[in-house]
C-alpha cells in the first residue's frame, strides 16, 4: 500500500526542504520527496495550503498502563497523540508496577504493537521503584526497547545515586532526563509560589526549587560526561543555566511544555485544577523565557508531559487535586498560536522543535523525510479554525485548562509507518 | 451580588457599606430582652465546619436564629466526610436538601470557590484554609467604625503570622478598598514580600515598634501552629520580638485600639495586660460578630 501527499509545503529541517512537493510513502518509508510525483495505485491525500512535515515526536508522556488504566492507555493515548499531530511517543515509567526491569519494558513494547496506532517507545526507571536508590537494570531495559531512563515525577533526591545513573547510562549511551524538583523546597506546595499563590492562600513552589536541582544536574553531567535532559523546563534561571552549561560543552538539552510556554501563574482560574501541575505555571518573565529560549535554540524540544488524571481525581479540593494536565491534542494548535504567528518562531524552527530537536535527544531514527525513513509523516494546517472540546477527547481524562479554547491552526492527517491513523474530520 | 459571600476581595465599596450599615441596625437587637425577629423565618440555613471552630459557628448560628432562621450545624467528625465521601458529593447531598444557605469554614484555601461552581445554594465562607475570612473582615470594620467616624485615613498595623491568615487578607482586602494605610508586620518567614502585592496601600516591616508608630489600630493575629505546615520561626522567641506588651502602646496614637480575632493565646501574641486593656476591643467584636453575621445572611437569603 502506497500513500501520495501531493501539494503541501514540504518542510523537513533534517534534509534543508521547504518547498512544494509530493511525499510518496511505500511500505512503510518514505521512498521520495519530489514535484509532480506518481503513484498509480496509491491512495492520495491533497495537502494543498497545508504543511507536510516528518512526524512529529513527544518526548515526554504518560500513557498511565499498566496499572492505571481508568486514566489512559497505551490505546486511548496513542490516539490522542495522532489526534494532536504525533507520530511517535516517549513514555514515562510511573506505572504500576513501575518500569524499572526488561519484563515491564517488554509489555510496554507489546501492548504498544498491538494497540498503540502511533509508535511507542519506552522510558525506563533510574532507579528500582523510581524510589531514588538502588539503580534499576538499566542495559536490560535498553535491550528490551527503552530508549532513555527517568525517574519523572518522583526525582532522585540523593546525588550520589545520581552521578551513578548518569555514570552506568553513559555505558549504554542513554540520556538521563530529569524532573528537577528540590523536594524539600517544593514540600506541600500547590502551585508558582509568586503574588498569585500568596493572594489565593495557597502554599508556594518557589523558582528555586527547580532551578537548585537543574544546576546540581548540569554540574553531575559535567562530572560525569552523561546526556542529561531536564524535562519541562520552566523557569528563566533554568533556561539561561542550561545555555551557560552548553556554551561550556556539557552534554545537555532540554524540553519545555506548551503549557509553560502559553500560560503564567497570572491567566490561573482561581483554584482550577486543570491549572495545576508540577512545576507549575511559573510568573511572566518566566513564561517569556522559555518561549525566548524555544527561538534561540536555548530549548531543544517541545514536549507535553500529557498527564492523564480522571475527573474525581480533579473534582477535588485544590490541594488535594494530583499534578498534571493532558497535552496531545492541543499542543501544536499552541506551538502555532503562541509561538509561531505573533513572530517569536519561524514554522521550520517549530517544526524542528517537534522533529530534530527531539531526535536528537533520543536517537529514534526518525524526524526526517529523507527517502528510506520510516514513513511517518504529519500533515498540518496554519489556517482551520476548530475549538478544543475536551470531551471529545481520545484520551480517558478531561483534565485540560484549553477546554473550549478556539484555535487557527492544528494538524490535519497523521500518517505512521504509511498508515493514515487520523485525519481531521 | 453574587449569590453567596465567598471573599472580600470581589466586593465593592458599596456592598461592604450596605452590610455595616445594615449590621448597625442589628446592634441594639443584640441587648434586648427579645432577641429574635421574623426576617428569615422558615429559611433552612446548614452551617458545615470541616475544621474546629466554636465562636465562629456559634455567631453564626445564633445570627441565622435571631433573623428567626432554622440552622442545623455540622462537624467534619462524626459526618460522612471520616467515611471517606468527597466533599462534592457530601455538598451535593446537603444541596438536595435545598437549605437556603450553607456556611462553610474549610482547612482547604478555595474549597467554596470550587464548591460555588457546582452547587446551586449560596455558599457562605466562614473562614477558608489561609485565604479569606470575610465576616471576619466585615466584624473588625463595624467595631473600628463604632469608634472612628470612618475609615478613610486610618493607620492600621496587623501583627502576626500574615502568611498564613485567612483573617489578615479578607482585612487587607477591606481596608485597602477605604483608602486605610496598612502595615503588615512579622519575621520575614511569615511576611512574604508579595503580601504588598495584594492591594494599594499595604507596607511591610519586621519591626513592630515601626509598624505600631501612630497606628490608629492594632490588630493582633493568632500564632496559629496548627497551619504552621513547618517551622518558620522559634516559638520560644516569638513573644520577645512580635508579642505586644503595654510598653509597645505608647507609640501609637493615644486613642489606638487593639483588637484580636480569638481565640487570645496570653503570652504569645500579646501580653495579659493588653488582652485586659481598657482599649482592647477583644469582646466588642465577638458581639459585632452576630450583628455582622445576621447583616450578611439577611443579604445572601433576604
Amino acid at each position: 500500500m502506497a500513500i501520495l501527499i501531493r501539494n503541501g509545503r514540504v518542510l523537513d529541517p533534517a534534509s534543508r526542504t521547504d518547498r512544494v512537493a509530493d511525499v510518496l510513502i511505500v511500505e512503510g518509508c518514505i521512498a521520495g520527496v519530489a514535484a509532480g510525483l506518481s503513484a498509480p495505485k496509491a491512495e492520495v491525500i491533497d495537502a494543498s495550503g497545508m504543511i507536510v512535515a516528518p512526524g512529529f515526536i513527544d518526548m515526554h508522556v504518560h500513557l498511565r498502563e499498566p496499572g492505571f488504566e481508568h486514566a489512559e492507555t497505551i490505546e486511548s493515548g496513542s490516539r490522542a497523540a495522532a489526534a494532536g499531530g504525533f507520530t511517535s511517543i516517549c513514555c514515562m515509567p510511573n506505572t504500576k508496577p513501575v518500569n524499572d526491569s526488561a519484563t515491564v519494558t517488554s509489555y510496554i513494547v507489546e501492548r504498544a504493537r498491538s494497540q498503540a496506532v502511533v509508535n511507542v517507545f519506552p522510558i525506563g526507571a533510574v532507579t528500582k521503584g523510581s524510589a531514588g536508590e538502588e539503580l534499576a537494570a538499566i542495559g536490560a531495559m535498553k535491550a528490551a526497547g527503552a530508549v532513555a531512563i527517568s525517574d519523572d515525577g518522583q526525582p532522585v533526591t540523593n546525588s550520589r545515586v545520581m552521578r551513578r545513573a548518569m555514570e552506568f547510562a553513559r555505558s549504554y549511551d542513554l540520556p538521563v532526563i530529569d524532573h528537577c524538583e528540590d523536594l524539600g523546597l517544593s514540600a506541600g506546595g500547590d502551585m508558582h509560589e509568586g503574588a498569585q499563590s500568596v493572594r489565593w492562600g495557597l502554599r508556594g513552589i518557589p523558582s528555586a526549587a527547580e532551578d537548585t536541582m537543574v544546576a546540581r544536574d548540569l554540574l553531575l553531567a559535567e562530572l560525569t560526561g552523561a546526556r542529561c535532559h531536564i524535562a519541562h523546563i520552566s523557569t528563566r534561571n533554568a533556561v539561561a543555566m542550561v545555555a551557560h552549561a552548553r556554551r561550556h560543552g556539557i552534554a545537555a538539552t532540554c524540553e519545555a511544555t506548551p503549557h509553560h510556554f502559553t500560560l503564567s501563574d497570572r491567566e490561573m482560574a482561581a483554584y482550577d485544577s486543570n491549572y495545576k501541575m508540577k512545576p507549575p505555571l511559573r510568573g511572566p518573565a518566566d513564561r517569556a523565557a522559555v518561549a525566548a529560549g524555544l527561538a534561540s535554540g536555548a530549548i531543544d524540544a517541545i514536549a507535553t508531559d500529557h498527564a492523564p488524571h480522571p475527573g474525581s481525581e480533579k473534582m477535588q479540593e485544590f490541594e488535594r487535586c494530583p499534578f498534571g494536565i493532558i497535552g496531545l491534542e492541543t499542543a501544536v494548535a499552541l506551538a502555532l498560536e503562541e509561538l509561531v504567528r505573533p513572530g517569536r518562531i519561524s514554522l521550520s524552527r517549530m517544526v524542528e522543535l517537534f522533529t530534530t530537536g527531539p531526535e536528537s535527544v533520543m536517537r529514534l531514527g526518525r524526524g526526517t523525510l529523507a527517502p528510506g525513513a520510516p514513513g511517518d509523516v504529519t500533515v498540518f494546517s496554519t489556517g482551520v479554525s476548530w475549538t478544543y472540546d475536551v470531551n471529545q477527547s481520545f484520551s480517558r481524562s478531561r483534565n485540560s485548562p484549553f477546554d473550549g479554547r478556539a484555535f487557527r491552526g492544528g494538524p490535519m492527517v497523521t500518517v505512521v509507518n504509511g498508515q493514515v491513523v487520523w485525519r481531521r474530520a | 451580588m453574587h449569590a453567596g459571600l465567598l471573599g472580600i476581595e470581589e466586593l465593592d465599596r458599596a456592598e461592604i457599606e450596605a452590610i455595616l450599615a445594615r449590621a448597625k441596625d442589628f446592634q441594639p437587637i443584640q441587648s434586648q430582652s427579645l432577641k429574635k425577629l421574623d426576617t428569615l423565618r422558615g429559611k433552612m440555613i446548614v452551617n458545615l465546619f470541616y475544621e474546629a471552630s466554636t465562636r465562629t459557628r456559634t455567631s453564626f448560628e445564633i445570627a441565622a436564629k435571631r433573623l428567626g432562621a432554622d440552622a442545623v450545624s455540622i462537624t467534619a467528625s462524626g459526618s460522612s466526610v471520616s467515611k471517606g465521601e468527597s466533599l462534592v458529593d457530601t455538598l451535593n447531598t446537603l444541596a438536595a436538601m435545598r437549605p437556603d444557605a450553607i456556611v462553610m469554614r474549610h482547612a482547604a484555601s478555595g474549597a467554596p470557590h470550587f464548591l460555588a461552581r457546582h452547587l446551586p445554594a449560596p455558599i457562605i465562607n466562614a473562614g477558608d484554609g489561609t485565604h479569606e475570612h470575610p465576616t471576619q473582615a466585615l466584624l473588625d470594620a463595624r467595631t473600628i467604625l463604632d469608634r472612628r467616624a470612618s475609615l478613610e485615613g486610618l493607620r492600621v498595623a496587623i501583627i502576626g503570622d500574615i502568611a498564613h491568615s485567612r483573617v489578615a487578607r479578607s482585612n487587607v482586602h477591606l481596608l485597602a478598598k477605604f483608602g486605610v494605610e496598612i502595615v503588615l508586620c512579622g519575621p520575614a518567614s511569615l511576611l512574604p514580600p508579595e503580601l504588598a502585592e495584594l492591594a494599594p496601600g499595604v507596607r511591610l516591616t519586621t519591626d513592630i515598634r515601626q509598624a505600631i508608630r501612630d497606628a490608629d489600630v492594632i490588630m493582633m493575629l493568632r500564632v496559629q501552629l496548627e497551619r504552621q505546615h513547618e517551622a518558620s520561626f522559634p516559638a520560644s522567641e516569638y513573644f520577645r520580638f512580635y508579642g505586644l506588651r503595654l510598653e509597645h502602646l505608647d507609640l501609637a496614637k493615644p486613642d489606638a485600639i487593639v483588637m484580636h480575632p480569638g481565640p487570645i493565646n496570653r503570652g504569645r501574641e500579646l501580653s495579659s495586660e493588653v488582652a485586659d486593656f481598657q482599649r482592647s476591643v477583644i469582646l466588642n467584636q465577638v458581639e459585632n460578630g452576630i450583628a455582622v453575621r445576621m447583616a450578611v445572611l439577611e443579604r445572601v437569603i433576604g
